[in-house]
């Protein structure tokens, strides 16, 4: 049994609480104190019968304002995988959680209302997925009972988004005709549906092949921790602790400490106490080397064949996460895995208009939810890959010194 | 490449292992809150898996409400003991004299508020920038939308409308003078899968988790230990059951499950096939209001 970690895309009125509210009450991953807490809630809104959505809203001003502000993670499993759902909200005003729900996840369901097919919304939440590079897609054609479950309507819909997908380069995409409000083809694959020949929503969530989406080629190890126990029986023990984040490491492979370049050799790898020949992404482990070098925190173990790039000039395309604006010429901090650097963002070459993917001319000010491409020098060159060939290597986020926040999250180029 | 492939217990305790070594790489005195109960008991054996050979880069602290069940005082004790790190405990006794605190009153008079204003304290004291706590995102709704770093203003609470975005595994720690993380490495684990792991372990629990006979106190279809911490009338129902603890808290607001499960297969069994989440099933605590957790853990509660 595995992990998926995967992303719902769309606002309420696309049914997306209904659709997770779908998959955790047919896969029976609600329990029932839980239903009764929102039946109760639904009562108190004299709505007749139960809310799904409101499984999903956990926070008290959440359920005032019965809209999701927040990222919600929810759990559930079948027997052939865990499932991790990040709840984001759909809003333009919450770009920000979308792209923080979409940074972990391996998959996202973006939903279609099959009355209105593609809107701009869809093409936002296309966009974030893009940029975000989330390998698998699910195009959830939902509310197909109010179309009459038309294939007409589905075929329409899927020759849409085909051009949506194309221009943006998504790839390994699946349109599944739906209705969460009456389960049909979540759990189970519907009869409403007899010109549909793929899988219901769930077997395809069961079964879509992860171990592609990890790369084995790209082998990188930031340190995290130095481990010294400076006792007398370990008086010589110095162990480089961290996540093979990508990649293969074995015993006896020459490796390059970036960004300073040392290098060295691996003489012993272990894994919760005990020796291993090889470690790799993402088990967490400890390196020994053969030379006694200078590395600390930050630094990143790579071999010698297979190097990062290590530059101090980025070019990123920027999600804006602050409330107060950003100009170009502000200093940050930049922090990309364990390395945390100065940087200064020196250029904003434009905004990208997330509705309808057009470039605009570079605004004076970058406002919260905004994204832009930029470039961002810093203090020292760091190791790093192009976000689109390896997300965990090319992915940095931006801190405000003053406040301490997360600012800003960029994908690097 | 499927030599490669690490299964979903493998992938939880690498991820929790990772925001482990975050700390020690992040936090200058950072504290492992340390009751005795399964989760943190699993987030010791996952901390020994992250710094072993090693010391831990903190020390273990239990705020101790004083209503805790002896059995789960002893293994705290023990296990700190045995791993040879140290342990820290507070007493809220000592915080509700010192600063002339009202007890509550009632049926069930929970210390759980007041447990607040002794984490506070002993925060200041030792000056913790960071208390790595086990609470996981599948108990409660509002625990559904907590950050793995979440951060906590000087009076220790909590913003949910001002919560860091997180990204990747990228954790900001970053934090002023006063402040504080509460950082949460078993976020993305469930109860099941922290009784898999325990198995897949062998990792070693109070006797209280197993079924036992207990005499108990039933109370709107809970049953609640008796002891002197709860108030009994005549009218009450008292019985002996054969029961086990789901979770392990304060006597006064903790309820046990009716169980024969004596083993670790036997608990997992009736994990799967409970109808009851852990905290609905028998925290009284919880059912206070709909937002009682928020509330909480708005005012520092962890």
């Amino acid at each position: 049994m595995d992990i998926l970690r995967f992303i719902t895309a769309g606002s309420v009125d696309d049914g997306k609480s209904t659709l997770i509210g779908r998959l955790l009450y047919d896969s029976k991953s609600i329990m029932i104190d839980h239903l009764e807490a929102i039946e109760k809630q639904s009562k108190n809104k004299d709505e007749g019968e139960i809310d799904l959505a409101l499984l999903t809203d956990g926070l008290r001003a959440e359920r005032e304002q019965g809209i999701t502000i927040d990222v919600a993670y929810k759990y559930f499993s079948t027997p052939k995988r865990k499932f991790i759902i990040a709840d984001a909200p759909g809003h333009i005003q919450y770009t920000r959680n979308m792209v923080t729900g979409a940074s972990n996840s391996d998959l996202a369901i973006i939903l279609v209302d099959a009355r209105n097919g593609v809107v701009e919304q869809t093409r936002r939440h296309s966009i974030i997925t893009s940029l975000l590079n989330i390998p698998h897609v699910v195009v959830a054609i939902n509310k197909m009972d109010l179309v009459d479950y038309s294939q007409d309507v589905f075929n329409n819909i899927v020759l849409d988004y085909s051009a949506v997908a194309k221009t943006l380069g998504l790839k390994d995409i699946t349109y599944i005709p739906m209705s969460a409000l009456n389960g049909d083809n979540i759990v189970e694959k519907s009869e409403k549906f007899p010109w549909y020949e793929g899988e219901s929503l769930l077997h395809f969530l069961e079964n879509v092949e992860l171990t592609n989406d990890i790369n084995y080629t790209d082998a990188r190890f930031p340190v995290q921790y130095v481990i010294r126990p400076q006792t007398e029986d370990l008086h010589d023990y110095r162990g480089y602790a961290g996540k093979v984040i990508s990649g293969v490491y074995k015993v006896g492979d020459k490796i390059t400490v970036q960004p300073a370049g040392l290098q060295s050799t691996i003489n012993k790898i272990e894994v919760g106490g005990k020796e291993v020949q090889e470690a790799f992404a993402p088990q967490s482990v400890i390196l020994h080397l053969a030379d006694d070098i200078d590395i600390s925190r930050g630094d990143v173990i790579v071999q010698n064949n297979n190097q990062p790039s290590v530059e101090n000039e980025l070019e990123v395309f920027l999600c804006w996460m602050g409330s107060k604006p950003l100009k170009a010429g502000n200093k940050y901090l930049l922090q990309i895995n364990s390395r945390l650097v100065k940087a200064v963002v020196r250029e904003i070459e434009y905004k990208l208009d997330v509705n309808s993917l057009q470039q605009e001319a570079a605004p004076e000010t970058v406002q919260l939810n905004d994204i832009i491409k930029a470039t961002i020098k810093t203090a020292t060159p760091i190791p790093f890959d192009s976000y689109k060939k390896l997300r965990v290597n090319g992915g940095a986020i931006l801190i405000d010194e003053t406040s301490n926040v997360t600012v800003g999250a960029c994908m690097i180029q | 490449m499927s030599k490669y492939q690490l299964d979903y217990l493998d992938q939880l305790e690498s991820e929790s292992i990772h925001i482990f070594r975050e700390i020690a790489g992040q936090f200058e005195r950072p504290a492992l809150l340390f009751s005795g109960g399964k989760d943190s008991i699993v987030m010791v054996h996952l901390a020994l898996k992250a710094f072993r050979p090693g010391k831990f880069p903190f020390p273990l602290v239990h705020i101790d409400t004083g209503h805790n069940f002896q059995e789960a005082l002893d293994f705290r004790d023990e296990l700190a003991n045995s791993i040879g790190e140290k342990l820290i405990v507070r007493n809220v006794e000592d915080t509700i004299r010192e600063k002339n605190l009202t007890e509550p009153k009632g049926k069930f008079a929970s210390r759980n508020a007041l447990q607040t204003f002794t984490l506070l304290d002993t925060i200041e004291e030792f000056k913790f920038d960071a208390c790595i706590g086990g609470a996981r995102r599948d108990e409660e709704k509002a625990r559904a939308k907590e950050r793995i770093f979440s951060v906590r203003d000087e009076f220790g609470q909590w913003d949910p409308k001002l919560q860091r975005p997180e990204l990747w595994n990228t954790y900001n720690g970053r934090i002023h003078k006063g402040e504080n993380v509460r950082v949460f490495p078993i976020s993305n684990w469930t109860e099941l899968d922290i009784w898999n792991y325990i198995k897949r372990n062998n990792i070693a629990l109070p006797s209280i988790y197993f079924a036992h006979d207990r005499e108990v106190l039933e109370y709107q279809g809970q049953y609640i230990a008796t002891s002197k911490f709860i108030q009994i009338e005549p009218e009450d129902k008292i019985a002996i059951k054969k029961v086990r603890y789901r979770t392990v808290g304060d006597m006064t607001c903790t309820a046990a499950v009716e169980s024969s499960a004596s083993d670790l297969d036997g608990i997992i069994n009736e994990i799967i096939a409970t109808k009851t989440s852990e905290r609905g099933e028998t925290r009284i605590d919880d059912r206070v209001s709909e937002a009682a957790m928020e509330d909480r853990k708005k005012s520092g509660y962890f």
